[in-house]
């Protein structure tokens, strides 16, 4: 019943769509979102999708299985899956195929996994209510693949919970599960979007090493065309629910057709120009010391000291759980931290926030990671730039008015069409926009910018760095700019702070920092950052064998 | 497992801390009812001389809080004093009043609990069908009448013209299991459809809160059937919620029957506690408030424990 790792010949075709077309429900009415897509899928080959948000790649994938998510239907166009149809294929033939034949592995392992059952349950039960093998056969299976995805403890690790488990070891159990019936076909949904660098990489080459392996043909979904070339054969570019651009994954990366492709391609090569003279004596705001901890057991800081200085801006980097957001809510005072001070020119900030008064308030303005959570979605665009202006400015009537509209023409939005709308009728962009426009309301000297392109898609997050950097250019303002994001600090920063555990490893220039030699564990997370070059994970990966050995 | 322990040691404490506060909102309510307890007893025959002499007699002479603090005392003990209308002991008043409703209560629960579950079950899995409309209707309209309505339409039903069942539910101690199943077949009958909508309800629109989420998704994607996913992977999920429904009414059957005891004439602790409010046996009134609260206490606790026992992460923490 399984076949054997590298049977079946390469060359086949296993999946064909012709002229798909999908429609999506918004305020009661079908629009269509996928137009006339035509995809070929050969055994063992892997097609990388590509795309933005809205770009319809993720509803392709999983339409490959027959299936629409919920508020989606397919209405036009033909999908055959190894000579069955799926469009006229019964709801019972499809669920039979669905894990057997073509599996899924979805962009968050930890919302995509049942917390209520143990991993190696949810692997087993896929290939014992397929009836292809009794559970002691799946169970010792799945050890297996466990040990070829190099997970650590394979023969104890899947009688663990899903919340036990890290996210990077999650996301190949994931994909372990999605082998367990060796399908013809695996979705790949994403898979690394929500892993750090460091731990994508782990990801990515299990992914890779196994889907060789096992001769499967995949779907490989993804907005980041770096990631995608060390993963897809063949890359589909799509847009808006058309495709752009196809060809092979070295073509399109080294001579793209389409101006879009083009973008894609050259995404981040913004770069910041301007330097400013500084007064090192003088610095704007000074961390002195700091150590904090959320209910006092694990420090998430220690003994964390930095400087910002006018119209710099310093990027702190590190992954999740480095203690870089902590950093953020003790000097906004959300977070009174355990030991250590905060300065800001020469005076000494209070600990709490509560402590403190309403101008020492206004010069520290933040900007969050998600723009939909961050505005009042009950509020007009007016009243978000316009509170902030009452409240520090005392500014009303015609004053706030003209001061709003000035504002929102910094931010680039045409005040009379933007206005008076809500935030659900903005953009993702758009939405952030507002954000910086609201913080820069208070006439701010340091904005913190928590992860603040994080949620947006690559075109529309440069967008927003060369928006930030020409208001710094204008205003003179100071950010502190917390980001996983190593694209975004070789753009944006000036100075760097590296954290790992809640310490800071390494501080300094730019420059400094970014050239070699570099503390270990910045070298680390500078080499994890996938490059456009289709070779780029195999030879890493070879250097890094080299390097343990 | 230490963990658990310990929080319903806390439980417990915190249980007992809410049920001494109970006794005294009890003992006071009952101070400020009106009438005079010795005058009520005297009847006719209450001259100033004999009213004093049985006030002394039952120390209602004594100043409140000293009575309130013999009265708790002998709680602690188990001495829950004499009834004032027959000077039997308590304990031994209401022990086999108590026990008939449990019997009810259990009997109810058995019925009522497991087709709840079912129904609401199958109510998610075929949610919007012809199936899914008649039981919330149904279930919806026996929650709306009001107990006795129901009760006394079954009756006429069941009992007058159908005479399945007998109109009364008059047990004693010497009847056999199944007879006393067949007696009160009514009165439980009444309290299942009274509890049902509510579980059901819950249980469906707890799994169904549930189906938008990615794992059922990845579910659905594995060619998982239906009920394996409802089943297996939404309803583990969605038991705290259910859990809770669950015990309130449990709670309910027990504290919450004495409508359908007087009016089926079942000899339980809700038909006790109306005769001894009418008869100023304050006792028996303060006695029967404090096991009621106690229960729902108990059962609360036990409704914590077990959500917190259907959670992973509290359960296997990292």
């Amino acid at each position: 019943m399984i076949t054997e790792p590298g049977n079946g010949a390469k060359g086949e075709i296993i999946l064909e769509m012709r002229g798909l077309r999908i429609e999506g429900q918004a305020d009661d009415q079908w629009h269509e979102i996928v137009h006339d897509i035509d995809l070929d899928l050969r055994r063992g080959e892997v097609l990388g999708l590509i795309g933005e948000s809205g770009a319809g790649k993720s509803t392709i994938g999983i339409a490959a299985m027959g299936f629409a998510r919920p508020g989606c239907r397919i209405t036009g166009g033909s999908i055959v899956f190894d000579g069955i149809d799926l469009r006229a294929a019964s709801e019972e033939e499809k669920r039979k195929l669905r894990g057997a034949r073509i599996a899924y592995v979805a962009q968050s392992a930890a919302a995509a996994f049942n917390p209520a059952h143990k991993l190696i349950d949810q692997y087993c039960e896929t290939p014992v209510q397929h009836g292809i093998m009794p559970r002691a056969e799946a169970e010792a299976a799945a050890k297996d693949l466990y040990r070829r995805l190099q997970l650590p403890d394979p023969d104890n690790i899947g009688f663990r919970y899903p919340h036990q488990v890290s996210g990077g070891q999650l996301q190949r159990a994931m994909t372990a599960m999605a082998m367990s019936c060796r399908p013809d076909l695996i979705i790949f949904d994403e898979p690394t979007t929500a892993l750090d660098v460091t731990t994508q990489i782990e990801v990515l080459a299990a992914i890779k090493d196994i889907v060789r392996q096992f001769n499967t043909a995949a779907i490989y979904i993804t907005h980041d065309l770096a990631v995608v070339a060390q993963m897809a054969d063949r890359i589909m570019v799509l847009r808006n629910g058309y495709l752009i651009e196809e060809g092979g994954a070295g073509d399109i990366i080294a001579a793209p057709k389409e101006e879009y492709t083009r973008q894609l391609v050259a995404v981040r090569s913004f770069r910041k120009e301007s330097q400013v003279e500084i007064d090192q004596d003088r610095p704007l705001l000074k961390v002195e010391n700091v150590t904090a901890s959320y209910g006092g057991l694990v420090m998430v800081l220690k003994d964390v000291s930095m400087e910002i200085h006018k119209a710099r801006t310093v990027a702190v980097v590190g992954e999740s759980g480095s203690g870089k957001s902590t950093l953020a809510r003790v000097i906004t005072g959300l977070l009174p931290p355990l030991e250590g001070k905060i300065y800001y020119g020469n005076e000494e900030m209070p600990a709490a926030l509560k402590h403190r008064n309403p101008e020492q308030l206004r010069r520290m303005q933040m900007i969050y990671q998600m723009p939909d959570t961050a505005l009042n979605p009950r509020h007009r665009v007016r009243e978000i730039i316009g509170r902030p202006l009452e409240f520090y400015l005392g500014l009303r009537g015609l004053d706030r008015e003209e001061r709003i509209r000035e504002l929102m023409s910094m931010i680039e939005l045409e005040a009379d069409d933007f206005i008076d709308r809500f935030p659900g009728e903005l953009s993702g962009g758009q939405k952030q926009r507002v954000c910086i426009a609201r913080a820069l309301a208070a006439e701010p000297e340091l904005i913190i910018c928590d992860e603040v392109t994080s949620a947006l898609d690559q075109l529309v997050a440069e967008e927003i760095l060369k928006l930030l950097q020409r208001l710094q250019d204008e205003l003179h303002v100071s950010y502190m700019f917390i980001t996983h994001d190593l694209a975004t600090v070789r753009a944006i920063s000036d100075e760097i702070v590296v954290m790992l555990q809640g310490e800071v490893v390494e501080q300094g220039d730019k420059e400094t920092v970014l050239t070699p030699p570099h503390h270990e564990y910045t070298e680390l997370l500078l080499s994890s950052v996938p490059e456009m070059d289709p070779d780029w994970l195999d030879n890493l990966l070879a250097k890094r064998e080299c390097g343990v050995a | 497992m230490e963990k658990i322990l310990k929080m319903v040691a806390q439980r417990l404490a915190l249980g007992l801390l809410t049920l001494f506060v109970v006794s005294l909102i009890i003992f006071l309510a009952v101070e400020l009812l009106p009438g005079d307890l010795a005058e009520a007893l005297l009847g006719q025959s209450a001259t100033p001389e004999t009213v004093a002499a049985i006030r002394r007699e039952l120390k209602l002479d004594l100043p409140m809080h000293e009575r309130y603090v013999s009265w708790l005392w002998g709680i602690l003990q188990g001495d829950m004093g004499r009834s004032l209308a027959n000077q039997r002991e308590i304990s031994e008043l209401i022990g086999g009043r108590l026990a008939n409703t449990l019997f009810l209560a259990l009997f109810a629960a058995f019925v009522s609990v497991p087709l709840a579950l079912t129904l609401g079950v199958l109510a998610a899995l075929y949610r919007n069908s012809i199936y899914d409309r008649v039981v919330n209707a149904v279930t919806l309209s026996s929650i709306s009448f009001p107990e006795f309505f129901v009760a006394y339409i079954l009756v006429l039903l069941l009992a007058v013209v159908l005479g399945w069942f007998p109109a009364i539910s008059n047990v004693s101690d010497d009847l056999g299991f199944w007879e006393r199943i067949y007696r009160t077949a009514l009165p439980a009958l009444t309290l299942t459809l009274v509890v049902i909508a509510h579980m059901m309800r819950m249980t469906r629109a707890a799994i169904i809160s549930l189906l938008a989420s990615p794992y059922i998704e990845m579910a659905n994607l594995k060619g998982l059937t239906r009920t394996h996913v409802i089943v297996h992977h939404a309803l583990p999920n969605a038991l705290a919620p259910i859990i809770n429904v669950v015990v309130i009414n449990l709670a309910y059957l027990i504290v919450g029957v004495i409508v359908v005891e007087v009016v089926f004439v079942y000899p339980g602790l809700g038909q006790l506690l109306v005769d001894s409010v009418s008869k100023r046996d304050i006792p028996v009134v303060q006695a029967s408030c404090m096991i009621f609260a106690a229960t729902y206490i108990l059962l609360n606790l036990t409704a914590d424990v077990l959500s917190i026992m259907t959670n992973p992460r509290l359960m296997h923490p990292r």
